[in-house]
């Protein structure tokens, strides 16, 4: 039997439902059922009942199980079920798995998710009783501590490679803010950001500063992956996932990655490669993009990783607006984990979606295509969208 | 965790972290106990590898050795984290943490931190004399009843 063309699954799957609950630092009901709450608005959103749900996917950080979740919302038989590992590294590929799993035949009506009470529950950090497993004997004993701790050792030896400032940063903060002041949605709506307050700011993990880090929230979102025919015959107009690709580069360490030969060529760039090896088009046809966020430092580390710019050149094309609306490429437009809400990603890919429908509350006119990204410096994952 | 990870206790009677070896990483812990610098190598190609692993990403052999160090290296880059931290570490925040590239192969690198004396605290060195690429050497600290982690201490110049 001849091999398959790697692109079958391209434009093969659509979002048809999008749905989220409300953002905040701190949430009442328990993250089951703002789960529930979430994949029953995206259902809804879609116009398909929870019963036709047959396939699931998640997060391995994810606490609310799949089992969970059908008996919840009542959902029939299920074929297919999957969990991705390395906390937001995986939030596109809950979505890539459920493509794979529908374009395949496993299942036809696919639901990812993520619910996290982050803002109002532990910081896993914290936890000494349990040490992560490896590499922490080689990190935590050392006070490295903190994902922002990992972060802030790779973004000094950036701004010490290519020449990025501080000022590069407060960019990524500052066009992140500006979408968030549009978005109601979103926890920092009414904050607006202001270059003093980022430079006077208390450190965090010198050189990172509060501002260079995700917002702490409770929340919860999910998205509904159908066939495109089906979705068609949706609710709103589909949103066809054109490619999608995973990421754990050679050598590569997991959750902390100082030890292959250049920890700054992260797992963006093998994503990249195989995003770009199957699209009908190139980063210089994106029209809009979710990069994630958990640290503003990921931004240009990742506009290097997908092409937008070469090696090294990340800090500087965030200069002149670059990433604000009407720049170069606007980011982030519900205003990312950075300022809209921090929940593994998962808003990146529904904010994806509506820039796709036309619905942002930044929308960026005539937005026909959008890649999204997970995790960079973890193995990650990453979605081309188009409408 | 794995059968190794049956370490007694996690953090010292202060409050600071423990490293919980894994089965790959207990011979780098028993040679810091010892005061040895030692990364694993492959007894067949002679290839040096960090993080400890079973066999040789290149050529596959299970046989591994453990060579000695000259303990001399790079500061790689550095951190200073400030709270909210672990309330041992938060005591003596800003402290450093740096990630040292070695001497016998840059891409060998180790997290640890920078101290004026081995058994100094980790805020002892003033956060104006840090830079990349500044030259360090290993010592070591007992952290507490059988358990050593390396240190670095800047390199006069």
């Amino acid at each position: 039997m001849p091999v398959k063309d790697v692109c079958a699954i391209k434009d093969v799957c659509a979002i048809a439902g999008i749905g989220q609950t409300r953002f905040s630092r701190s949430l009442d009901e328990p993250e089951k059922a703002l789960a529930c709450r979430a994949v029953l608005a995206a259902l809804d959103d879609a116009g398909i009942d929870p019963s036709e749900v047959d396939a699931f996917a998640s997060y391995t950080m994810e606490e609310t199980d799949e089992v969970e979740v059908a008996k919840a919302i009542g959902a029939g038989d299920v074929t297919f079920f999957s969990k991705v590992g390395y906390g937001g590294g995986g939030s596109c590929a809950t979505v890539a798995h459920l493509v794979a799993a529908v374009a395949t035949g496993q299942a036809s009506v696919g639901v990812a998710w993520r619910s996290r009470k982050r803002g109002s529950g532990i910081r896993p950090w914290t936890s000494t009783a349990v040490q992560l497993p490896t590499p922490a004997q080689w990190t935590r004993p050392f006070g490295l501590l903190r994902p922002a701790d990992e972060i802030g050792m790779l973004a000094r030896r950036y701004m010490h490679e290519y020449g990025a400032t501080r000022d590069h940063l407060f960019n990524v903060a500052l066009a992140c803010r500006n979408r968030a002041n549009q978005n109601p949605d979103a926890m920092m709506y009414e904050r607006p950001l202001t270059r003093e307050m980022y430079m006077t700011a208390r450190w965090i993990c010198e050189p990172l500063c509060l501002f260079d880090n995700c917002l702490e929230t409770d929340g919860a979102l999910a998205c509904v992956v159908v066939p495109a025919e089906r979705a068609r015959d949706c609710r709103h107009k589909p949103v066809y996932i054109h490619c999608v690709a995973q990421g754990l580069p050679a050598q590569h360490h997991g959750m902390v990655n100082y030890w292959n030969d250049d920890p700054l060529t992260g797992p963006a760039w093998t994503a990249a490669r195989h995003l770009w090896k199957n699209a009908d088009f190139g980063p210089q046809e994106v029209d809009v993009a979710q990069i994630y966020d958990a640290f503003t430092p990921l931004i240009p580390l990742s506009l290097e990783g997908y092409g937008f710019c070469g090696r090294g050149e990340g800090a500087a094309f965030t200069e002149g607006g670059a990433l604000e609306i009407g720049g170069r490429l606007p980011i982030n437009t519900g205003g990312g984990g950075l300022s809209e809400a921090y929940v593994h990603g998962f808003n990146l890919i529904t904010e994806g979606v509506k820039q796709l429908r036309g619905t942002s509350t930044a929308q960026v006119p005539d937005a026909a295509t959008c890649l999204v990204t997970a995790g960079e410096g973890v193995p990650t994952s990453a979605l081309l969208l188009r409408s | 965790m794995t059968a190794a990870s049956t370490a007694p206790a996690s953090t010292t009677p202060g409050g600071m972290l423990l490293p919980w070896a894994d089965a790959d990483g207990a011979p780098f812990w028993e040679y810091a106990g010892r005061h040895e610098l030692r990364m694993q190598g492959c007894s067949a190609c002679g290839r040096l590898r960090f993080p400890p692993r079973p066999c040789c990403p290149h050529c596959h052999s299970f046989d591994g050795e453990w060579t000695l160090m000259s303990g001399r290296g790079r500061i790689w880059s550095y951190v200073f984290p400030h709270p909210p931290l672990l309330p041992a570490y938060a005591r003596l925040a800003p402290y450093n943490a740096v990630v040292v590239e070695l001497a016998e192969d840059p891409r060998l690198r180790l997290v640890g931190n920078v101290v004026a004396i081995a058994d100094g605290p980790l805020n002892g060195v003033p956060a104006d004399r840090f830079r990349i690429g500044a030259p360090v050497r290993v010592c070591f600290h007992d952290m507490a009843e059988g358990v050593t982690v390396p240190r670095w201490l800047l390199e006069d110049r």
